[in-house]
């Protein structure tokens, strides 16, 4: 290898796109923190230029490190997350923490990028074929595990994330239907909480009937329809029975709140009232710095982490958060060019990644905080306060730059 | 296709994301609201109304603190004795309740009026356990205290600001305190200064932490002006007085300057029942009275023929004219007949001119003066405009401008007026002859009586009638100082005059006379109806006095309308020579007139029509009532009916 600065070959439009939303958050954690939460915005300072070691030392790592070690870096994260169960800080009902003196680790944090690396490492085998179910099983058993370890912690906002894992793998051969059948279940899951599951049902039947009498004779399969129109049924009833009979209240007023139906502003509504309140009130150009009225006052809850983003709104107005929207949608498009731009699988795959859980992220929490996505604890990438979730996403992004600068020497 | 999934999917959910943030921030506009509703208390403070004093510096109207019981329905513990809190608010657990209910409907998170304006003895035993009723506390204001038990059309008074206003006038807010009627409402910019304004930052316990972008728009409270009226308060009192037990209305005016000296009206009421917890309740009763109207202020707002005063403008515009002189002559035989079948009664008899026309009232010397004035032109039309615009010179027909917010207009016919009552009719003097009496057409209210005596006083001019004397600080409107000039010449208005001096030496009024003092004055008599049970009844006449005195150098101008008082020297006349006595010698020399009028009572006439029981005037202290101790026996004078034209 030459003797190269570190900082050789990578994409600087990452980097400063990086800096900017760090910045950028920390300055909405310095306002909302101001009034009400003092230290905070130093501690998150201290997180910042903690990172900045961290950063080079990513760099520094031979970019051939990653994908030699990635099997292990997953086995470490999901050692990591199986220890909670024994050595766990329980904050809020959530057994998600190391506790470390003062601070605090969330391993699942990290364990976005080990299972990204991991994913990579697996589908970087050119023997892989994803047309082939054994290798789908296996390709999603990476997914799942760590999941699986998350979801009991309870922790639904992480375990969420990893389902932009199927749009990583259909990218790499996995069939459409996947893909399809989640969207469509999606689709049927808000339906038959809008409608009555009856019409709902009514509606798949007369869908499935044009889609079945459309095509040509041969491709006809009366069994295959009836088969579908069964389980689409039975999604919809049960879907209709764990809403009613399942869920909790709170979890049912989550849903409740995005579909408009009346609930109590001042207990589960509160949050996604008060948030829609200070994103609401900013107008074209927001009240300015240090001037959101909301956010002096305190109203929006978790506004450093969850919340941050209802800070840009009022503070900054529309103009603030189309700003911030374009860095992370620039972030993600530039990510994604360079990883199709990548001369291995393995890379490629990673970037391919760490685009998606970025994007995951940033979409889950913005439609959150603008009242379009039940309340669920998913932190904005860069922005939200909290040490490991600004590490975990900075070493993820980083992992990939290193890639990303090191692929002219991988000849 | 498969390249293609992520970035599609990336754009799209972030537009939907910037649609969604638009809408928030941009389309619906109701947050910027609620955030304020939320974050931002505005707190006010309310200065104090200024004083109000009359011409003499006597102060009027001045203020007390009161207290209103505030409540935050949220913050009141299940638990809290309520029967004690009753006890100590003197309210029973019913209206308890139904306060508390009223409370929670408004909002049971901010705070509403629980029981409103108590004054400092009601609130004392309740300030002192106070602190055991969490949710309750309390918010000083200042509230009107009257020095004076009169005046209460003068002054007007104090209610809650209409929603409507609130939508209207973006100084007020729900709950603010506005000035009604009278002078309260005229000058209301003044006496109420401005409020104070302070913006405080909330945080979501609604605990205040410091000023809203360092008081960046904080405003301090401007002090009210204290204002002078024109009113002579003795002169508004002794008014008042002699109005008991009659209805009507008293203008006395200063012609030299316009300034309203006395603005009475009857029945009234003490203002003061207009302040403290029974205000609203108070309120209810006299604006309910439909029949005599306690809140109907009779000197601005009745509009009655004016009858014989108007004859004075008729000889006026005939010298003007020059279809008389003062040797003009017309016999009078009880009357004459201007057309055949036709006849005018007249009280009169033998040769008349001007002078003896003027102080006997003989309405047939005036008819034919009247007949000239319309001959006089080709056109009937033509002619009735020339003489309607002469009368409208004196302030009849119009708003006068004067500085109180109530008034009518009057009215005074013109060619128009005609062309619409007879269309396919050439009309002539002859048909329209009972303005030459003011009888027809011609409507006025006191004030403007007032004024057109003040004008002859003046021998031509007036000036616009104000009750505002001196504000502090600050000039009075200048239309109070402009000279409005009428198209009489002066030199017509001496033997007008003589004349007008004649009516208590010779004329309808000579048993008035009040020794020393020259008065000019003239008696009239309007006609009036009331439906009685569905039937049209002519009621007694309403008395009507008009005079200025003294005769050189005139000081005062007033007009007295008592309703149903019959002749106009009967009741109006000697009212009206108090008046002036009063006002000029500051003493009544003549006291057995003086408690003949306070003994007068017409309640007999008005128990006809109806209107408030006396039980409930005495609860109300309608002036009909009070002061019964100056009244030595309270009876029904008989009153001479002897027509009078």
């Amino acid at each position: 290898m030459k003797n190269q600065s570190i900082t050789n070959n990578i994409d600087w439009t990452c980097v400063i796109i990086y800096i900017l939303l760090v910045l950028l958050g920390w300055i909405n954690i310095y306002s909302s923190s101001l009034s009400s939460m003092e230290g905070t915005s130093d501690k998150q300072l201290i997180f910042i230029i903690l990172a900045i070691p961290l950063i080079f030392i990513v760099l520094y790592v031979d970019g051939k490190f990653y994908e030699k070690y990635a099997t292990i870096i997953f086995g470490v994260a999901l050692l990591s997350l199986l220890g909670l169960f024994a050595f766990g800080k329980t904050i809020a009902g959530q057994r998600c923490w190391y506790g470390i003196g003062s601070f605090t680790l969330q391993p699942s944090e990290f364990a976005k990028a080990a299972t990204a690396l991991a994913l990579a490492k697996y589908l970087s085998d050119p023997q892989i074929n994803l047309k082939d179910v054994n290798r789908q099983i296996q390709a999603l058993a990476i997914v799942f595990l760590p999941v699986m370890l998350i979801l009991p912690q309870p922790d639904p906002g992480s375990a969420l994330i990893y389902s932009i894992f199927i749009i990583v793998l259909y990218r790499e051969g996995l069939p459409a239907w996947y893909v399809w059948t989640g969207f469509i279940t999606i689709l049927l899951f808000v339906l038959t909480l809008v409608l009555q599951p009856q019409y709902v049902i009514l509606i798949a039947l007369a869908v499935i009937a044009i889609v079945h009498f459309k095509s040509r004779l041969g491709d006809r399969n009366l069994v295959m329809s009836g088969i579908l129109l069964v389980v689409i049924s039975g999604f919809v009833l049960s879907v209709n029975y764990v809403f009613t009979h399942v869920f909790k209240q709170h979890h049912r007023d989550r849903f409740n709140i995005l579909l408009g139906k009346s609930v109590d502003m001042k207990g589960i509504g509160y949050n996604t009232n008060q948030s829609e309140i200070a994103i609401g009130s900013g107008g074209w150009f927001g009240k300015g710095f240090l001037e959101g009225t909301q956010t002096k006052g305190g109203f929006v809850p978790e506004q450093h982490t969850d919340y941050i983003f209802t800070t840009v709104g009022e503070e900054w107005g529309f103009l603030g958060s189309l700003f911030v929207i374009g860095l992370f949608v620039g972030l993600f498009l530039r990510v994604i060019y360079l990883a199709e731009r990548q001369k291995t699988k393995f890379s490629r795959v990673y970037g391919y990644a760490v685009a998606g859980i970025l994007f995951i992220h940033f979409f889950v929490n913005i439609a959150m905080v603008a009242g379009v996505f039940p309340t669920i604890g998913v932190p904005l990438p860069f922005f939200s306060y909290g040490g490991s979730g600004l590490w975990g996403f900075t070493i993820l992004l980083f992992i990939f730059i290193k890639m990303d600068a090191n692929k002219v020497n991988e000849w | 296709m498969r390249k293609v999934l992520l970035p599609a999917l990336i754009i799209i959910a972030a537009s939907l994301l910037v649609i969604r943030i638009f809408y928030l921030q941009i389309i619906d506009d109701s947050f910027k609201l609620k955030s304020e509703n939320n974050a931002i208390k505005i707190k006010y403070d309310y200065p104090e109304r200024g004083y109000i004093y009359d011409r003499n510096g006597k102060l009027m109207v001045a203020n007390q603190a009161s207290y209103d019981i505030m409540v935050i329905p949220k913050e009141v513990k299940e638990d809290i004795n309520v029967l004690e809190f009753c006890q100590l608010l003197a309210i029973t657990q019913e209206d308890y309740l139904k306060r508390m209910a009223k409370a929670k409907v408004y909002s049971p998170r901010l705070p509403s009026v629980f029981l409103a304006q108590l004054n400092k003895s009601e609130f004392a035993a309740f300030q002192e356990k106070i602190r055991k009723f969490e949710g309750f506390y309390f918010q000083k204001r200042s509230l009107r205290d009257y020095e004076v038990n009169y005046g209460a059309n003068v002054f007007g008074f104090i209610t809650q600001v209409s929603e409507k206003l609130v939508a209207k006038n973006p100084y007020y807010n729900s709950g603010d305190l506005i000035g009604r009627q009278g002078v309260e409402e005229s000058y209301e910019d003044i006496l109420r200064g401005i409020k104070g304004v302070t913006y405080i930052q909330k945080d979501k316990y609604n605990r205040e932490i410091g000023s809203y972008k360092e008081g960046k728009y904080d405003t301090t409270a401007v002090q009210g002006e204290d204002i002078r009226l024109t009113i002579d308060s003795e002169l508004q009192k002794y008014g008042e007085e002699l109005m008991i037990n009659k209805r009507g209305g008293i203008v006395a005016i200063e012609p030299k300057t316009g300034e309203i000296l006395a603005l009475v009206t009857a029945p009234s009421y003490d203002p003061a029942i207009l302040v403290g917890r029974q205000r609203s309740k108070n309120y209810t009763l006299l604006y309910r009275d439909s029949i005599a109207k306690p809140l109907y202020d009779r000197g601005l707002l009745a509009e009655y023929p004016p009858g014989s005063p108007f004859k004075i403008l008729t000889g006026l515009v005939g010298l003007q004219e020059g279809v008389i002189n003062e040797q003009t002559t017309y016999m009078c035989h009880h009357g004459f007949s201007y057309a055949p079948g036709r006849f005018m009664k007249c009280h009169g008899f033998g040769p008349h001119q001007l002078h003896n026309g003027i102080y006997n009232s003989c309405n047939t010397y005036f008819a034919n003066v009247y007949l000239r004035i319309i001959g006089k032109y080709r056109s009937s039309p033509y002619a009735v405009d020339v003489w309607s615009n002469h009368v409208k010179s004196f302030g009849l027909g119009q708003f006068m401008g004067y500085d109180l917010p109530i008034g009518k207009k009057g009215k005074v016919p013109t060619s128009k007026t005609y062309k619409k009552i007879y269309p396919d009719w050439r009309w002539s003097g002859k048909t329209i002859i009972s303005n030459s009496i003011g009888q027809g057409e011609v409507l006025m209210t006191p004030i403007q009586l007032a004024n057109m005596m003040a004008t002859v006083a003046n021998e031509g001019y007036y000036f616009t009638p104000h009750i505002i004397k001196k504000i502090e600080g600050q000039a009075i409107d200048k239309k109070f100082t402009t000279k409005h000039v009428t198209t009489i010449d002066r030199k017509y208005f001496p033997p007008m005059i003589s004349g007008l001096f004649d009516v208590y030496n010779f004329g309808t009024a000579s048993a008035l006379r009040v020794e020393g003092i020259d008065i000019c004055g003239k008696t009239g008599t309007a006609e009036n109806f009331a439906k009685i049970d569905g039937v049209r009844t002519k009621l007694h006449d309403h008395s009507i006095f008009v005079a200025f005195a003294p005769k050189d150098n005139p000081k005062i101008a007033i007009a007295i309308l008592v309703e149903n008082g019959g002749f106009g020297a009967a009741i109006a006349g000697p009212i009206a020579s108090l008046m002036i006595e009063k006002f000029l010698r500051k003493k009544i020399t003549r006291t057995d007139l003086e408690t003949r009028i306070l003994n007068t009572s017409l309640q007999g006439q008005y128990a006809k029509l109806g209107g408030l029981s006396e039980a409930v005037k005495l609860e109300l202290k309608i002036k009909d009532s009070i002061l019964q101790s100056k009244i030595k026996k309270v009876a029904v004078v008989k009153i001479d009916s002897t027509q009078e034209n």
